[in-house]
Protein backbone atom coordinates (compact mmCIF):
# COMPACT_ATOMS: atom_id res chain seq x y z
CA UNK A 1 0.00 0.00 0.00
CA UNK A 2 0.90 3.84 -1.12
CA UNK A 3 -0.18 6.45 0.82
CA UNK A 4 0.35 10.11 -0.36
CA UNK A 5 -0.89 12.92 2.51
CA UNK A 6 0.06 16.67 1.59
CA UNK A 7 -2.00 19.40 3.78
CA UNK A 8 -2.39 22.89 2.35
CA UNK A 9 -4.40 25.50 4.51
CA UNK A 10 -5.42 22.90 7.26
CA UNK A 11 -6.68 20.55 4.39
CA UNK A 12 -5.33 17.21 4.12
CA UNK A 13 -5.50 15.32 1.08
CA UNK A 14 -5.07 11.70 1.03
CA UNK A 15 -3.93 9.23 -1.84
CA UNK A 16 -4.09 5.61 -1.24
CA UNK A 17 -2.91 3.48 -3.76
CA UNK A 18 -3.34 -0.41 -2.63
CA UNK A 19 -1.20 -3.55 -4.75
CA UNK A 20 -4.47 -6.08 -4.11
CA UNK A 21 -6.01 -8.24 -7.08
CA UNK A 22 -9.52 -7.54 -6.06
CA UNK A 23 -10.67 -10.91 -8.03
CA UNK A 24 -14.44 -10.77 -8.68
CA UNK A 25 -15.23 -14.36 -8.76
CA UNK A 26 -16.93 -14.28 -11.64
CA UNK A 27 -13.47 -14.87 -13.30
CA UNK A 28 -12.86 -18.04 -15.04
CA UNK A 29 -9.05 -19.26 -15.05
CA UNK A 30 -7.33 -21.31 -18.22
CA UNK A 31 -8.65 -24.73 -17.22
CA UNK A 32 -12.46 -22.87 -17.30
CA UNK A 33 -12.83 -23.06 -13.48
CA UNK A 34 -14.20 -20.37 -11.37
CA UNK A 35 -11.50 -18.14 -9.64
CA UNK A 36 -12.60 -17.51 -6.20
CA UNK A 37 -13.37 -13.92 -5.23
CA UNK A 38 -10.89 -12.18 -3.22
CA UNK A 39 -11.62 -8.40 -2.78
CA UNK A 40 -11.14 -5.76 0.06
CA UNK A 41 -14.12 -5.16 1.55
CA UNK A 42 -13.36 -2.02 4.37
CA UNK A 43 -10.85 0.67 4.02
CA UNK A 44 -10.35 3.02 6.54
CA UNK A 45 -8.08 5.76 7.49
CA UNK A 46 -7.70 7.48 11.07
CA UNK A 47 -6.05 11.09 12.32
CA UNK A 48 -5.45 11.67 15.93
CA UNK A 49 -7.19 8.94 17.02
CA UNK A 50 -10.24 9.94 14.75
CA UNK A 51 -12.01 8.10 11.87
CA UNK A 52 -11.48 10.52 9.00
CA UNK A 53 -12.08 8.17 6.04
CA UNK A 54 -14.23 4.75 6.24
CA UNK A 55 -15.15 3.37 3.00
CA UNK A 56 -16.79 -0.10 2.12
CA UNK A 57 -15.89 -1.54 -1.32
CA UNK A 58 -16.32 -4.68 -3.56
CA UNK A 59 -15.00 -6.44 -6.48
CA UNK A 60 -16.48 -3.36 -8.72
CA UNK A 61 -13.49 -1.26 -7.44
CA UNK A 62 -10.73 -1.86 -10.25
CA UNK A 63 -7.64 -4.04 -9.30
CA UNK A 64 -4.75 -2.52 -7.52
CA UNK A 65 -7.46 0.32 -5.78
CA UNK A 66 -7.28 3.70 -6.20
CA UNK A 67 -9.10 5.98 -3.07
CA UNK A 68 -8.42 9.75 -2.75
CA UNK A 69 -10.66 11.94 0.34
CA UNK A 70 -10.00 14.83 1.93
CA UNK A 71 -9.95 16.25 5.37
CA UNK A 72 -9.81 19.09 7.68
CA UNK A 73 -8.01 19.59 10.91
CA UNK A 74 -4.92 18.22 9.98
CA UNK A 75 -1.28 19.84 9.64
CA UNK A 76 2.11 18.76 8.27
CA UNK A 77 4.22 16.24 10.32
CA UNK A 78 0.78 14.57 11.58
CA UNK A 79 0.22 10.98 11.26
CA UNK A 80 -2.84 9.56 9.32
CA UNK A 81 -3.36 5.72 9.48
CA UNK A 82 -4.77 3.95 6.51
CA UNK A 83 -5.80 0.03 7.16
CA UNK A 84 -8.04 -2.20 4.82
CA UNK A 85 -9.76 -5.68 4.85
CA UNK A 86 -10.26 -8.10 2.60
CA UNK A 87 -13.08 -10.67 1.88
CA UNK A 88 -10.29 -13.54 2.73
CA UNK A 89 -9.44 -11.88 6.02
CA UNK A 90 -6.04 -10.01 5.05
CA UNK A 91 -5.57 -6.88 6.30
CA UNK A 92 -2.75 -4.34 6.12
CA UNK A 93 -2.07 -0.75 7.92
CA UNK A 94 0.43 1.84 7.00
CA UNK A 95 1.27 5.11 8.80
CA UNK A 96 1.88 7.80 6.50
CA UNK A 97 3.28 11.42 7.56
CA UNK A 98 1.32 14.30 6.21
CA UNK A 99 3.93 16.51 3.73
CA UNK A 100 3.48 20.04 2.45
CA UNK A 101 2.57 20.37 -0.68
CA UNK B 1 -30.50 1.12 8.45
CA UNK B 2 -32.79 4.45 8.37
CA UNK B 3 -30.66 6.57 11.12
CA UNK B 4 -27.33 6.84 10.36
CA UNK B 5 -24.05 6.63 12.83
CA UNK B 6 -23.80 10.20 13.02
CA UNK B 7 -26.88 10.87 13.73
CA UNK B 8 -26.81 7.99 16.53
CA UNK B 9 -23.76 8.91 18.28
CA UNK B 10 -25.02 12.92 18.05
CA UNK B 11 -27.48 11.48 20.40
CA UNK B 12 -25.09 11.12 23.10
CA UNK B 13 -24.37 13.81 25.35
CA UNK B 14 -21.40 15.74 25.12
CA UNK B 15 -18.61 15.45 22.58
CA UNK B 16 -16.24 13.51 25.48
CA UNK B 17 -18.94 11.30 25.43
CA UNK B 18 -18.91 11.02 21.81
CA UNK B 19 -14.85 10.56 21.16
CA UNK B 20 -14.98 7.87 24.22
CA UNK B 21 -17.72 5.74 22.57
CA UNK B 22 -15.81 5.80 19.35
CA UNK B 23 -12.60 4.38 20.83
CA UNK B 24 -14.50 2.07 23.05
CA UNK B 25 -16.51 0.47 20.54
CA UNK B 26 -14.63 -2.37 18.54
CA UNK B 27 -14.07 -1.44 14.85
CA UNK B 28 -16.04 -4.35 13.34
CA UNK B 29 -19.30 -2.41 14.36
CA UNK B 30 -17.75 0.88 12.44
CA UNK B 31 -18.00 -0.55 8.85
CA UNK B 32 -19.60 -4.07 8.83
CA UNK B 33 -19.32 -4.93 4.88
CA UNK B 34 -23.12 -4.67 3.59
CA UNK B 35 -22.99 -8.52 2.11
CA UNK B 36 -26.47 -8.29 0.77
CA UNK B 37 -26.28 -4.65 -0.45
CA UNK B 38 -22.80 -5.73 -2.61
CA UNK B 39 -24.05 -8.79 -3.75
CA UNK B 40 -27.46 -7.04 -5.17
CA UNK B 41 -27.62 -7.73 -9.04
CA UNK B 42 -29.58 -5.09 -9.69
CA UNK B 43 -29.59 -1.39 -8.97
CA UNK B 44 -33.22 -1.72 -7.26
CA UNK B 45 -31.86 -4.40 -5.19
CA UNK B 46 -28.41 -2.72 -3.96
CA UNK B 47 -30.23 0.38 -2.92
CA UNK B 48 -32.94 -1.16 -1.17
CA UNK B 49 -30.48 -3.56 0.17
CA UNK B 50 -27.86 -0.30 1.56
CA UNK B 51 -30.90 2.58 2.44
CA UNK B 52 -33.97 0.43 2.97
CA UNK B 53 -36.88 2.53 1.92
CA UNK B 54 -35.90 5.84 1.92
CA UNK B 55 -37.46 8.68 -0.49
CA UNK B 56 -35.09 9.48 -3.60
CA UNK B 57 -35.05 12.96 -5.13
CA UNK B 58 -33.23 14.01 -7.99
CA UNK B 59 -30.28 16.68 -7.55
CA UNK B 60 -28.10 18.81 -9.18
CA UNK B 61 -26.04 19.44 -6.22
CA UNK B 62 -23.96 16.22 -6.57
CA UNK B 63 -20.81 16.49 -9.45
CA UNK B 64 -20.00 13.02 -10.83
CA UNK B 65 -16.69 13.55 -13.23
CA UNK B 66 -15.82 10.50 -15.24
CA UNK B 67 -14.66 10.42 -19.02
CA UNK B 68 -17.40 9.97 -21.86
CA UNK B 69 -15.44 7.49 -23.41
CA UNK B 70 -13.77 5.21 -20.70
CA UNK B 71 -10.28 4.06 -22.09
CA UNK B 72 -10.61 0.35 -20.25
CA UNK B 73 -14.01 -0.34 -18.99
CA UNK B 74 -11.38 -2.17 -16.23
CA UNK B 75 -9.84 1.14 -14.59
CA UNK B 76 -12.89 3.90 -15.32
CA UNK B 77 -11.29 7.36 -12.65
CA UNK B 78 -14.25 9.22 -11.14
CA UNK B 79 -14.53 11.60 -8.60
CA UNK B 80 -18.05 12.76 -6.97
CA UNK B 81 -18.78 16.13 -5.12
CA UNK B 82 -21.59 17.35 -3.38
CA UNK B 83 -22.60 20.19 -2.01
CA UNK B 84 -25.66 19.01 0.00
CA UNK B 85 -26.15 20.05 3.42
CA UNK B 86 -25.44 17.85 6.13
CA UNK B 87 -24.39 14.80 3.28
CA UNK B 88 -23.86 11.41 5.73
CA UNK B 89 -22.78 8.75 2.59
CA UNK B 90 -21.93 8.87 -0.73
CA UNK B 91 -22.69 5.59 -3.22
CA UNK B 92 -21.93 4.57 -5.88
CA UNK B 93 -23.42 2.47 -8.47
CA UNK B 94 -22.86 1.46 -11.51
CA UNK B 95 -26.00 -0.14 -12.77
CA UNK B 96 -25.03 -2.76 -15.90
CA UNK B 97 -22.38 -4.33 -13.19
CA UNK B 98 -23.59 -7.99 -12.13
CA UNK B 99 -23.57 -6.53 -8.99
CA UNK B 100 -24.15 -2.62 -9.43
CA UNK B 101 -23.13 -1.44 -6.14
CA UNK B 102 -19.38 -0.45 -6.33
CA UNK B 103 -18.56 1.76 -3.11
CA UNK B 104 -20.19 3.37 -0.33
CA UNK B 105 -18.57 6.09 1.99
CA UNK B 106 -19.64 7.31 5.55
CA UNK B 107 -18.66 11.01 5.34
CA UNK B 108 -17.20 11.55 8.82
CA UNK B 109 -17.03 14.32 10.43
CA UNK B 110 -13.84 16.20 8.83
CA UNK B 111 -14.13 14.48 5.93
CA UNK B 112 -15.12 16.72 3.16
CA UNK B 113 -17.74 15.62 1.03
CA UNK B 114 -16.00 14.45 -2.03
CA UNK B 115 -14.17 11.14 -3.15
CA UNK B 116 -12.02 9.68 -6.06
CA UNK B 117 -11.43 5.83 -6.96
CA UNK B 118 -11.06 4.05 -9.86
CA UNK B 119 -14.06 1.71 -10.59
CA UNK B 120 -14.56 -1.77 -13.32
CA UNK B 121 -17.60 -1.13 -15.89
CA UNK B 122 -18.28 -4.18 -17.94
CA UNK B 123 -20.16 -2.14 -20.69
CA UNK B 124 -21.61 1.21 -21.29
CA UNK B 125 -23.95 2.16 -18.77
CA UNK B 126 -25.32 4.91 -15.95
CA UNK B 127 -22.85 5.41 -12.93
CA UNK B 128 -25.88 6.54 -10.31
CA UNK B 129 -24.46 8.10 -7.36
CA UNK B 130 -26.62 8.58 -4.26
CA UNK B 131 -26.16 10.93 -1.15
CA UNK B 132 -27.89 10.61 1.70
CA UNK B 133 -28.33 13.66 4.11
CA UNK B 134 -31.37 13.56 6.79
CA UNK B 135 -33.42 10.88 6.17
CA UNK B 136 -33.42 11.21 2.46
CA UNK B 137 -31.53 9.99 -0.63
CA UNK B 138 -30.42 12.43 -3.57
CA UNK B 139 -29.25 11.33 -6.98
CA UNK B 140 -27.36 12.11 -9.94
CA UNK B 141 -26.75 9.84 -12.99
CA UNK B 142 -24.17 10.34 -15.68
CA UNK B 143 -23.42 7.75 -18.31
CA UNK B 144 -19.94 6.76 -19.30
CA UNK B 145 -19.66 4.57 -22.75
CA UNK B 146 -17.03 1.84 -22.28
CA UNK B 147 -16.24 0.00 -26.02
CA UNK B 148 -13.75 -2.85 -26.52
CA UNK B 149 -10.52 -1.95 -27.64
CA UNK B 150 -9.24 -3.50 -30.85
CA UNK B 151 -5.57 -3.70 -30.34
CA UNK B 152 -2.32 -5.57 -28.18
CA UNK B 153 -1.84 -8.56 -26.57
CA UNK C 1 -14.00 15.09 -37.91
CA UNK C 2 -10.43 16.41 -38.54
CA UNK C 3 -9.89 17.30 -42.09
CA UNK C 4 -6.97 15.79 -43.58
CA UNK C 5 -5.21 18.59 -45.20
CA UNK C 6 -2.19 16.34 -45.78
CA UNK C 7 -1.91 13.47 -48.08
CA UNK C 8 -0.47 10.79 -45.75
CA UNK C 9 -0.04 8.31 -48.39
CA UNK C 10 1.72 10.58 -50.13
CA UNK C 11 3.65 11.80 -47.48
CA UNK C 12 4.78 8.17 -46.44
CA UNK C 13 6.43 7.07 -50.16
CA UNK C 14 8.10 10.06 -49.48
CA UNK C 15 9.43 8.73 -46.64
CA UNK C 16 10.49 5.54 -47.98
CA UNK C 17 12.02 6.82 -50.90
CA UNK C 18 14.08 9.33 -48.90
CA UNK C 19 15.24 6.67 -46.86
CA UNK C 20 16.10 4.17 -49.73
CA UNK C 21 17.62 6.71 -51.87
CA UNK C 22 19.54 6.88 -48.42
CA UNK C 23 20.67 3.37 -48.53
CA UNK C 24 22.12 3.21 -52.13
CA UNK C 25 24.94 6.27 -50.73
CA UNK C 26 28.15 4.68 -50.82
CA UNK C 27 29.60 6.75 -48.17
CA UNK C 28 30.06 4.82 -44.92
CA UNK C 29 29.26 7.56 -42.40
CA UNK C 30 26.01 5.48 -40.89
CA UNK C 31 25.15 7.96 -38.26
CA UNK C 32 24.68 10.88 -40.96
CA UNK C 33 22.19 8.03 -42.87
CA UNK C 34 20.75 7.21 -39.96
CA UNK C 35 20.21 10.68 -39.01
CA UNK C 36 18.58 12.12 -42.32
CA UNK C 37 15.66 8.84 -41.55
CA UNK C 38 15.61 10.13 -38.45
CA UNK C 39 14.81 13.62 -39.88
CA UNK C 40 12.17 12.28 -42.27
CA UNK C 41 10.58 10.41 -39.68
CA UNK C 42 10.19 13.81 -37.41
CA UNK C 43 9.13 15.45 -40.51
CA UNK C 44 6.40 13.11 -41.27
CA UNK C 45 4.69 13.56 -38.23
CA UNK C 46 5.49 17.03 -37.31
CA UNK C 47 3.36 17.06 -40.92
CA UNK C 48 0.99 14.86 -39.68
CA UNK C 49 0.39 16.75 -35.77
CA UNK C 50 1.48 20.16 -36.38
CA UNK C 51 -0.04 21.56 -32.90
CA UNK C 52 1.89 18.72 -31.22
CA UNK C 53 5.29 19.73 -29.48
CA UNK C 54 8.21 17.26 -30.36
CA UNK C 55 8.75 16.21 -26.78
CA UNK C 56 5.15 15.15 -25.78
CA UNK C 57 5.72 12.46 -28.87
CA UNK C 58 7.02 10.54 -25.66
CA UNK C 59 3.29 10.30 -24.34
CA UNK C 60 1.68 8.76 -27.61
CA UNK C 61 -1.66 8.83 -27.83
CA UNK C 62 -2.05 11.16 -25.29
CA UNK C 63 -0.39 13.78 -26.82
CA UNK C 64 -3.19 13.91 -29.55
CA UNK C 65 -6.05 12.88 -28.01
CA UNK C 66 -7.94 14.99 -25.02
CA UNK C 67 -10.36 12.46 -23.50
CA UNK C 68 -7.96 9.54 -23.15
CA UNK C 69 -5.19 12.15 -21.75
CA UNK C 70 -8.10 13.88 -19.16
CA UNK C 71 -7.85 9.67 -18.42
CA UNK C 72 -4.25 9.15 -18.32
CA UNK C 73 -3.90 12.47 -16.48
CA UNK C 74 -5.80 10.51 -13.61
CA UNK C 75 -4.27 7.67 -13.63
CA UNK C 76 -1.07 9.57 -13.29
CA UNK C 77 -2.24 11.10 -9.98
CA UNK C 78 -1.13 7.49 -8.20
CA UNK C 79 0.01 5.06 -11.30
CA UNK C 80 -0.30 1.37 -10.03
CA UNK C 81 3.24 1.84 -12.03
CA UNK C 82 4.39 3.10 -8.64
CA UNK C 83 3.59 -0.34 -6.95
CA UNK C 84 5.63 -1.98 -9.33
CA UNK C 85 8.29 0.38 -9.12
CA UNK C 86 8.30 -0.45 -5.57
CA UNK C 87 8.45 -4.48 -6.25
CA UNK C 88 11.54 -3.82 -8.51
CA UNK C 89 13.34 -2.00 -6.53
CA UNK C 90 13.45 -4.55 -3.60
CA UNK C 91 13.96 -7.39 -6.54
CA UNK C 92 17.09 -5.00 -7.55
CA UNK C 93 18.43 -5.29 -4.26
CA UNK C 94 18.07 -9.14 -2.99
CA UNK C 95 21.63 -10.06 -3.86
CA UNK C 96 22.31 -13.25 -5.89
CA UNK C 97 23.21 -16.58 -4.30
CA UNK C 98 26.94 -15.92 -5.08
CA UNK C 99 26.37 -12.82 -3.14
CA UNK C 100 26.33 -10.38 -5.83
CA UNK C 101 23.64 -8.27 -7.25
CA UNK C 102 22.40 -6.26 -10.01
CA UNK C 103 24.37 -3.33 -9.20
CA UNK C 104 27.88 -5.41 -9.70
CA UNK C 105 26.10 -4.92 -13.35
CA UNK C 106 24.53 -1.72 -13.58
CA UNK C 107 26.29 1.66 -12.72
CA UNK C 108 24.34 4.37 -11.15
CA UNK C 109 22.45 2.03 -8.80
CA UNK C 110 20.40 0.69 -11.73
CA UNK C 111 19.86 3.95 -13.36
CA UNK C 112 21.14 3.25 -16.85
CA UNK C 113 17.95 3.12 -18.91
CA UNK C 114 19.27 5.17 -21.45
CA UNK C 115 21.75 3.11 -22.60
CA UNK C 116 19.59 0.34 -23.93
CA UNK C 117 19.17 -0.56 -26.40
CA UNK C 118 22.78 -0.82 -27.78
CA UNK C 119 24.85 -2.66 -30.47
CA UNK C 120 27.14 -4.66 -29.18
CA UNK C 121 29.84 -5.40 -31.11
CA UNK C 122 31.60 -8.03 -28.99
CA UNK C 123 27.77 -10.26 -29.33
CA UNK C 124 27.09 -8.90 -32.81
CA UNK C 125 23.53 -8.32 -31.46
CA UNK C 126 21.44 -5.80 -30.33
CA UNK C 127 20.88 -5.68 -26.68
CA UNK C 128 17.86 -4.04 -24.55
CA UNK C 129 17.91 -3.55 -21.00
CA UNK C 130 15.48 -6.84 -20.26
CA UNK C 131 18.31 -8.72 -21.97
CA UNK C 132 20.97 -7.49 -20.10
CA UNK C 133 19.26 -7.51 -16.70
CA UNK C 134 19.29 -11.31 -17.42
CA UNK C 135 22.29 -11.30 -19.13
CA UNK C 136 23.25 -10.19 -15.38
CA UNK C 137 22.02 -13.04 -13.80
CA UNK C 138 23.15 -15.79 -15.81
CA UNK C 139 26.82 -14.15 -15.44
CA UNK C 140 26.06 -14.51 -11.41
CA UNK C 141 24.39 -18.27 -11.87
CA UNK C 142 20.82 -17.27 -12.31
CA UNK C 143 17.71 -18.68 -13.90
CA UNK C 144 17.22 -15.72 -16.64
CA UNK C 145 13.64 -14.53 -16.13
CA UNK C 146 10.67 -14.81 -18.30
CA UNK C 147 10.33 -11.34 -20.47
CA UNK C 148 6.40 -10.70 -20.68
CA UNK C 149 5.36 -9.79 -17.35
CA UNK C 150 6.23 -10.44 -13.52
CA UNK C 151 9.92 -9.89 -12.06
CA UNK C 152 11.57 -8.53 -14.91
CA UNK C 153 9.02 -5.88 -16.00
CA UNK C 154 9.29 -4.85 -12.41
CA UNK C 155 13.22 -4.52 -12.73
CA UNK C 156 12.90 -2.57 -15.71
CA UNK C 157 10.07 -0.58 -14.38
CA UNK C 158 12.42 0.49 -11.07
CA UNK C 159 15.47 0.72 -13.93
CA UNK C 160 13.54 2.86 -16.16
CA UNK C 161 12.24 4.73 -13.37
CA UNK C 162 15.65 6.10 -11.77
CA UNK C 163 16.51 7.37 -15.31
CA UNK C 164 13.98 9.34 -15.95
CA UNK C 165 14.62 12.59 -17.81
CA UNK C 166 17.91 10.98 -19.55
CA UNK C 167 17.43 11.61 -23.12
CA UNK C 168 17.04 9.14 -25.92
CA UNK C 169 20.50 9.50 -27.84
CA UNK C 170 21.13 5.47 -29.69
CA UNK C 171 24.15 5.41 -31.58
CA UNK C 172 24.45 3.55 -34.59
CA UNK C 173 28.48 4.10 -35.86
CA UNK C 174 29.36 0.11 -37.58
CA UNK C 175 28.40 -1.72 -39.95
CA UNK C 176 27.07 -4.25 -37.73
CA UNK C 177 24.77 -1.37 -35.86
CA UNK C 178 23.50 -0.89 -39.21
CA UNK C 179 22.51 -3.99 -40.51
CA UNK C 180 20.73 -4.19 -37.20
CA UNK C 181 19.15 -0.72 -37.73
CA UNK C 182 18.08 -1.60 -41.28
CA UNK C 183 16.48 -5.17 -40.41
CA UNK C 184 14.46 -3.50 -37.68
CA UNK C 185 13.47 -0.65 -40.10
CA UNK C 186 12.42 -3.20 -42.86
CA UNK C 187 10.61 -5.16 -40.08
CA UNK C 188 8.52 -1.79 -39.36
CA UNK C 189 7.89 -1.08 -42.70
CA UNK C 190 6.69 -4.32 -44.69
CA UNK C 191 3.54 -5.91 -44.43
CA UNK C 192 3.11 -9.07 -42.65
CA UNK C 193 0.38 -11.38 -41.35
CA UNK C 194 -2.71 -12.45 -42.85
CA UNK C 195 -4.09 -9.20 -42.24
CA UNK C 196 -1.46 -7.59 -44.56
CA UNK C 197 -0.47 -4.80 -42.32
CA UNK C 198 2.65 -2.83 -41.29
CA UNK C 199 3.69 -1.11 -38.07
CA UNK C 200 3.78 1.69 -40.44
CA UNK C 201 0.52 1.65 -41.63
CA UNK C 202 -1.09 1.54 -38.27
CA UNK C 203 0.98 3.76 -36.77
CA UNK C 204 2.52 6.35 -39.53
CA UNK C 205 -0.72 6.67 -41.82
CA UNK C 206 -2.98 5.92 -39.48
CA UNK C 207 -1.57 7.37 -36.83
CA UNK C 208 -4.26 9.75 -34.62
CA UNK C 209 -7.12 7.68 -36.44
CA UNK C 210 -9.38 5.11 -34.71
CA UNK C 211 -8.94 1.34 -35.39
CA UNK C 212 -12.10 -0.01 -34.11
CA UNK C 213 -12.48 1.58 -30.53
CA UNK C 214 -8.55 2.33 -30.53
CA UNK C 215 -6.55 5.59 -31.46
CA UNK C 216 -3.30 4.53 -33.05
CA UNK C 217 -0.26 6.35 -31.47
CA UNK C 218 2.22 7.81 -33.37
CA UNK C 219 5.43 5.67 -33.75
CA UNK C 220 7.63 8.82 -32.47
CA UNK C 221 8.09 8.26 -29.36
CA UNK C 222 7.28 4.40 -29.38
CA UNK C 223 9.44 2.74 -26.67
CA UNK C 224 10.86 5.95 -24.82
CA UNK C 225 7.87 4.69 -22.14
CA UNK C 226 7.87 1.29 -21.58
CA UNK C 227 7.82 -0.96 -19.23
CA UNK C 228 4.20 -0.14 -19.44
CA UNK C 229 1.19 -0.75 -16.76
CA UNK C 230 -1.35 -2.01 -19.31
CA UNK C 231 -5.47 -1.87 -18.40
CA UNK C 232 -5.81 -4.24 -20.60
CA UNK C 233 -2.80 -6.43 -18.86
CA UNK C 234 -4.24 -5.32 -15.14
CA UNK C 235 -0.21 -5.87 -15.00
CA UNK C 236 3.68 -4.09 -15.73
CA UNK C 237 4.63 -5.43 -19.07
CA UNK C 238 7.68 -4.98 -20.98
CA UNK C 239 7.93 -3.56 -24.38
CA UNK C 240 8.10 -6.89 -26.36
CA UNK C 241 4.87 -8.42 -24.96
CA UNK C 242 3.40 -5.37 -26.78
CA UNK C 243 4.72 -6.12 -30.38
CA UNK C 244 4.07 -9.35 -29.76
CA UNK C 245 -0.02 -9.08 -29.42
CA UNK C 246 0.43 -6.44 -32.27
CA UNK C 247 1.75 -9.14 -34.07
CA UNK C 248 -1.09 -11.72 -33.41
CA UNK C 249 -3.71 -9.04 -33.93
CA UNK C 250 -2.48 -8.74 -37.80
CA UNK C 251 -2.61 -12.08 -37.99
CA UNK C 252 0.95 -12.42 -38.12
CA UNK C 253 2.89 -14.82 -35.82
CA UNK C 254 4.58 -13.70 -33.50
CA UNK C 255 8.48 -13.67 -32.60
CA UNK C 256 9.24 -14.75 -28.84
CA UNK C 257 10.36 -11.87 -26.76
CA UNK C 258 13.66 -10.81 -26.81
CA UNK C 259 14.41 -12.28 -30.20
CA UNK C 260 16.48 -10.79 -32.91
CA UNK C 261 13.43 -9.60 -34.85
CA UNK C 262 12.02 -7.38 -31.62
CA UNK C 263 15.52 -6.80 -30.51
CA UNK C 264 16.03 -4.91 -33.86
CA UNK C 265 12.56 -3.48 -34.14
CA UNK C 266 13.40 -1.84 -30.92
CA UNK C 267 16.59 -0.67 -31.63
CA UNK C 268 15.10 1.05 -35.19
CA UNK C 269 12.45 2.52 -33.05
CA UNK C 270 14.59 3.80 -30.78
CA UNK C 271 16.40 5.58 -32.79
CA UNK C 272 14.03 7.47 -34.68
CA UNK C 273 13.22 8.64 -30.89
CA UNK C 274 16.40 10.37 -30.81
CA UNK C 275 16.39 13.67 -29.25
CA UNK C 276 13.07 12.40 -26.98
CA UNK C 277 13.16 11.71 -23.24
CA UNK C 278 13.02 8.66 -21.71
CA UNK C 279 10.15 8.73 -19.41
CA UNK C 280 9.01 5.60 -18.40
CA UNK C 281 7.74 3.20 -16.74
CA UNK C 282 3.92 4.33 -17.87
CA UNK C 283 0.44 3.71 -17.87
CA UNK C 284 -1.51 2.67 -21.15
CA UNK C 285 -4.69 1.49 -21.81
Amino acid sequence: MKVKAVAQNNVVSVKILIQHVMETGRRKDETGKLVAGHYITEVNAEHKGERVFQAEIGPGVSKDPYLAFQFTGGSVGETVTISWVDSKGGTEKTDSVISAL
Amino acid sequence: MGVSRRQFFKSVAGTIAYAAVISAVPERLFAAWNQKAFTSETLAAAITAKYGSLPIENSTAIQIKSPEIAENGAYVPVSIATTIAGASNITIFSEANFAPLVASFDIMPRMRPDVSLRLRMAKTANLVVLVQAGGKLYKAVKEVKVTIGGCGG
Amino acid sequence: MKKIVFNRSLALLFVLAAMLAAVRVEAADYQTRVQADIQAFRDYFTAQFPDVKFADYADGVYAIDEDSRQQWKEMEEFPPYALSVEDGKALFEIPFANGKTYGSCFANGGAVRQNYPYFDEKKGKVVTLEMAINDCRVANGEKPLACKTGDIAKISAYMAFISRGKPVDVKVQSEGAYKAYVKGKELFYAKHGKLNMSCAGCHMQYAGRRLRAEILSPALGHTTHFPVYRSKWGEIGTLHKRYGGCSNDTGAKSFAPQSEEYCNLEFFETVMSNGLIFNGPASRK
